[in-house]
């Protein structure tokens, strides 16, 4: 159970932190709002609350890789690490220590968001339940991430590629516009990562179609399992050198 | 005997960090490696303190091997890293006690812990305090209470006071005065000024060899120098 005081302690660090506060919680509903006005001045359908949603949250999840990059990463640097290498943890108190409470911030943005959109207009029935139950899934695959990010960069290097990750995330994730819209190689690329996948999951989900939302769920499986292997792969190598 | 070091090597491709080390520490003793700048001390202190494997030889820390044995001897040891190792956000209080706790301590004793030991270290004041919010000597003295907290029979201290100034260092030597004889201390310096003050006895390394033991008294007898200063210069200067 010392995996528990390890999990506290990343806990406090990260609510600590006023950037959780405001990328990973505000600015979420901010951009919910303000894709929500732009609709009501659309000609077509384009960010109708129950496709924007899940986008939105999916996007949000990118901002738990840059806490748990950043933190590992800082604790890389200040030694902080080095201390508790040299306690009597084990790799996996250590792997369950940073993504419990990032755990509890996905289950935070998931249910603030959720909270927003119904005020923005999502009707409330079983397949929210769903739909959180499945992006607290997805969320793994963005905690992996950010230990992969934390395990090998620096907290600064985390800082620099997070620009491109969450750029790439957004863009090719199908949460702006469908990428049916462009198509192509463009197309081709999105589908070829998880992101998109997660966010068309998510959306099956919050419509009830469950039927089709088990491949792209099994693309984001599938990611997510690769990233935690190779990352608590990379970690334990760490712990070592 | 707590520290028996046996033919300790560690290699990092071309390069040897520390070369075929040997020496025994007694219980109580106040140990100083003394060296230069990537003289193999850090890299002394992480494979004892089982951070990293030894290319060959080994370790026993009271009788438990460093290679063999790993797990138990964290148990019984603690380390003060180089840098300032807290957790920022985390008050003082509370880095103190995440350290009892991940050492298996439940919460009331680490809470009875945390408080002795910022009343030793003089840190009761400034217990509901950020860690990132104290000056740069009292961020020391934490990391060296949380080095404590889990009541380590040996305790390693890299380079505690680098980068203090003058009162901030006496401070923490009164503090490490104190400890003195009550647990084994390895302490590793290139302030020769902290080892005269501090340290039972000598170890000086140099290019990853040990080139030097003894009290401070042996080794100016042996040298026929009659400061540390001059010992250390003369003994490191042979590899240049």
């Amino acid at each position: 159970m010392r995996y528990l005081a390890f999990a506290s302690r990343n806990c406090k660090e990260i609510f600590r932190d006023p950037l959780t506060l405001l990328f990973g919680i505000s600015l979420p509903i901010i951009i919910m709002c303000l894709f929500s006005i732009m609709q009501k001045n659309m000609p077509f359908d384009l960010y109708s609350i129950e496709n924007l949603t899940p986008g939105v949250i999916v996007f949000s999840f990118s901002f738990i890789t840059l806490f748990s990059g950043m933190l590992i990463g800082k604790d890389k640097s200040s030694s902080f690490l080095m201390r508790i290498f040299a306690s009597p943890l084990f790799a996996t108190d250590y792997i369950m220590g940073y993504a419990l409470p990032l755990i509890a911030v996905a289950i935070l943005q998931i249910v603030i968001c959720f909270i927003s959109a119904f005020f923005l207009g999502l009707s409330f029935n079983a397949n929210v339940l769903g739909a959180g139950i499945l992006l607290i899934i997805i969320a793994m695959l963005y905690i992996g991430f950010g230990l992969l990010l934390g395990t090998y960069f620096t907290d600064k290097q985390v800082g620099g590629i997070f620009a491109i990750f969450v750029n790439v995330t957004t863009w090719l994730s199908g949460t702006w516009f469908e990428l049916d819209m462009i198509g192509g190689t463009f197309k081709t690329i999105g589908y070829a990562l998880p992101f998109a996948h997660a966010v068309d999951a998510t959306r099956f989900a919050l419509s009830g179609e469950y039927a089709d939302l088990i491949l792209p769920l099994l693309w984001v499986i599938g990611y997510t399992i690769i990233i935690f292997v190779i990352s608590v792969w990379g970690f334990k190598k760490k712990m070592k050198s | 005997m707590t520290v028996d070091i046996k033919n300790l090597t560690k290699k990092y491709k071309e390069r040897t960090a520390v070369d075929n080390l040997s020496l025994s520490i007694e219980k109580g003793e106040f140990f100083a490696l003394l060296g230069q700048n990537a003289a193999g001390k850090t890299t002394t202190i992480k494979m004892l303190s089982c951070l990293s494997t030894p290319t060959s030889g080994d370790a026993l820390m009271l009788e438990d091997s460093i290679v063999q044995n790993p797990t138990a001897v964290k148990q019984k040891i603690n380390i003060s890293p180089q840098e300032t190792a807290i957790a920022p956000n985390l008050s003082v209080k509370e880095n103190l006690v995440f350290i009892a706790s991940i050492y298996g301590s439940i919460k009331q004793e680490a809470e009875q812990k945390a408080v002795e030991m910022m009343k030793k270290f003089g840190l009761l004041e400034r217990a509901k305090n950020k860690a990132k919010t104290l000056s740069g000597g009292l961020q020391r003295r934490l990391s060296i209470a949380m080095a404590l907290i889990s009541n380590p029979q040996i305790i390693f201290l890299d380079e505690p006071t680098l980068g203090l100034d003058v009162r901030s260092r006496r401070d923490l030597w009164k503090i490490l005065l104190e400890l003195k004889g009550k647990i084994t201390i390895v302490l590793t310096t290139h302030y020769l000024e902290e080892v005269e003050a501090l340290a039972d006895r000598v170890g000086i390394i140099h290019g990853g060899k040990l080139h030097a033991l003894g009290t401070i008294d042996e080794l100016k007898e042996n040298t026929g120098h009659s400061s540390l200063e001059d010992i250390f210069l003369t003994l490191t200067e042979e590899e240049i």
